[in-house]
């Protein structure tokens, strides 16, 4: 049974045991073609670990994810990102040594193609560094494209991830809290560049975000796991009314 | 004055052959996060072959200087890239593993060289100008000293050239950052552990054919020998850092050479206490990124 093509992901039964815990246990989730989907939960919810399943990084011990149909439980993480799907991490998606250009230009060149000759200098004027001075100005950081990426403020570098993320191109993407660590006044810009990544670019966005109110106006679904199951999976305003997300969210505080 | 000057310069020299080596070590933990023990033996090789075809051609002669300095270079690359394939690629993400596999490597083939070449140093011979000295500020330098650290200099140019301005050197550069995120944007970084070997290999044995001038023989323990101060180098440079090992390099060189004349022999040991010392204060190395 192949599911059908408007869905850009989907998890199927998803579970993972290691030694006698059950980590995340029969996870379903169908994602829809340029929606964009919260995952909320409280710490150790295994949300992290979900995304990790996903771009491949864990290996589940049940279930299957497909992306945008084709079967993709087998497939290597660099095989994965090459099929479609970005990612960016918990802590760092980037290199502070490297400069703002270097970063968002490595991302270009493996999805301009580009061959990765050990001899071939990158020109100032190639496709992938074109690519990358446009989406570096996309989020507004083209100013300082020569800076290192490990000098910038929280919110910078946060934008700088998404700049990642639009070089390489994906259909799927997930964020691993994007606005961790970000300053109050970074919140407001930083949702709107993540807002756009969807709606001007029909991209398909999970977020797994703790700042509820922006987390809640951006979304079309949100998806509440707790000790590994999925409680919920509906439209915010549904899901925030049901009494037993309000439960696990009131009993455990976060 | 002049002992000064030529403990300084023949520290230098050290130094280079400590850089050579320590380069690869370094790239390697830094992206693969193995400590290559095996490193010394791609050095021995390197030497040991580059002066085999050095004798052949006329081992006198600048021709088979060069061609020794070319030979221990490829040697090296291509042992390295084996090792690299068979050995510690089939043992990806497993770096207990991997590491044992290279102290057995480096076991095993110094083992294989004595057995070949018997365990005694051979005495080597070079173009004459090299054993000969030239005068800097009343000091006699030996001026193999000069050819050891101009290509040590022209290899960290070389590498760093590769590194910043080619796309494999951005990968490797962004894999020892971040080694998960460079896989999620699609970029297999196995390619380049390959790149990494190969090069770091090319480098000892490049290292080794230098170092047979520098010490005036070769034997089977001269890698080994040669690749317990790399380590120290690397650690004090910072696992990862190439310009950090390039620094530590250069100190602990001199360092050891000043103690041994004016301390009563005393280098190895303040070595050691140096890095003791940088690991108590600066855990991760003078130039190795924060934890």
């Amino acid at each position: 049974m192949t599911p059908p093509a408007t869905l850009a992901l989907e998890v199927r039964g998803i579970g993972l045991r290691i030694g006698g815990a059950t980590i995340l246990d029969g996870i379903d989730l169908a994602v829809e073609r340029g929606s964009m989907i919260g995952i909320i939960g409280p710490n150790g919810a295994g949300k992290s670990t979900l995304f990790n399943v996903i771009s491949g990084l864990v290996t589940p011990t049940e279930g299957t994810v497909h992306l945008k149909g084709e079967d993709v439980t087998g497939l290597s993480v660099p095989h994965r990102a090459r099929a479609g799907l970005g990612r960016t991490f918990q802590t760092s998606s980037l290199f502070p040594e490297l400069s703002l250009l270097e970063n968002v230009r490595l991302a270009a060149q493996v999805s301009r193609g580009g061959s990765l000759s050990i001899v071939k200098f990158p020109r100032r004027g190639d496709a992938a560094t074109r690519a990358a001075y446009e989406h570096l100005a996309e989020v507004g950081l083209a100013d300082r494209a020569d800076v290192t990426a490990g000098g910038l403020s929280h919110g910078d570098k946060r934008k700088l991830e998404i700049a990642v993320l639009l070089a390489s191109q994906p259909d799927v993407i997930l964020l691993d809290e994007p606005m961790a660590g970000v300053g109050s006044g970074d919140v407001a810009g930083l949702s709107a560049i993540i807002g756009s990544l969807h709606r001007d670019q029909g991209r398909t966005v999970l977020m797994v975000e703790h700042h509820m109110d922006v987390l809640l106006g951006l979304v079309d679904k949100v998806a509440v796991l707790h000790f590994g199951t999925l409680l919920a999976f509906d439209t915010p305003a549904t899901v925030m009314a049901d009494p037993t997300v309000q439960n696990a969210y009131l009993g455990t505080n976060a | 004055m002049s002992t000064v000057v030529l403990l300084a310069i023949t520290g230098l020299g050290l130094g280079a052959l400590y850089f050579l080596v320590a380069s690869g070590l370094s790239l390697i933990y830094g992206l693969m996060h193995v400590l290559n023990f095996a490193h010394g033996s791609f050095l021995t090789l390197g030497a040991f072959l580059g002066w085999m075809v050095a004798d052949r051609i006329d081992a006198t002669s600048w021709l088979g200087f060069a061609v020794s300095m070319l030979v221990g270079a490829a040697i090296g690359a291509l042992v390295a890239a084996l090792t690299e394939l068979l050995l510690i690629r089939p043992l990806y993400e497993r770096h207990i593993e991997q590491v044992l596999v290279t102290v057995g490597l480096s076991l095993a083939t110094v083992a294989l060289f004595e057995g070949i070449w018997g365990s005694d140093p051979r005495f080597i011979r070079g173009p004459a100008w090299l054993d000969e000295t030239t005068g800097i500020a009343g000091a006699r330098i030996p001026n193999d000293r000069f050819v050891v650290i101009a290509v040590a200099a022209a290899a960290l140019i070389a590498i760093l050239l590769f590194l910043r301005h080619t796309r494999y050197g951005m990968i490797i550069r962004a894999g020892v950052e971040n080694r998960a995120m460079v896989t999620a944007l699609g970029i297999d970084v196995r390619k380049s552990f390959t790149l990494v070997f190969t090069l770091g290999g090319a480098a000892a044995g490049l290292g080794g054919v230098l170092a047979s001038h520098y010490f005036g023989y070769v034997s089977p323990s001269l890698g080994g020998s040669l690749l317990i101060f790399a380590f120290i180098v690397t650690v004090i440079g910072g696992l990862g850092s190439l310009t950090g090992a390039a620094v530590a390099s250069v100190l602990v060189a001199l360092l050891q050479q000043f103690a041994n004349y004016y301390l009563s022999g005393t280098g190895d040991f303040v070595i050691v206490l140096a890095l003791a010392a940088v690991l108590l204060v600066r855990p991760t190395g003078l130039m190795g990124a924060r934890a």
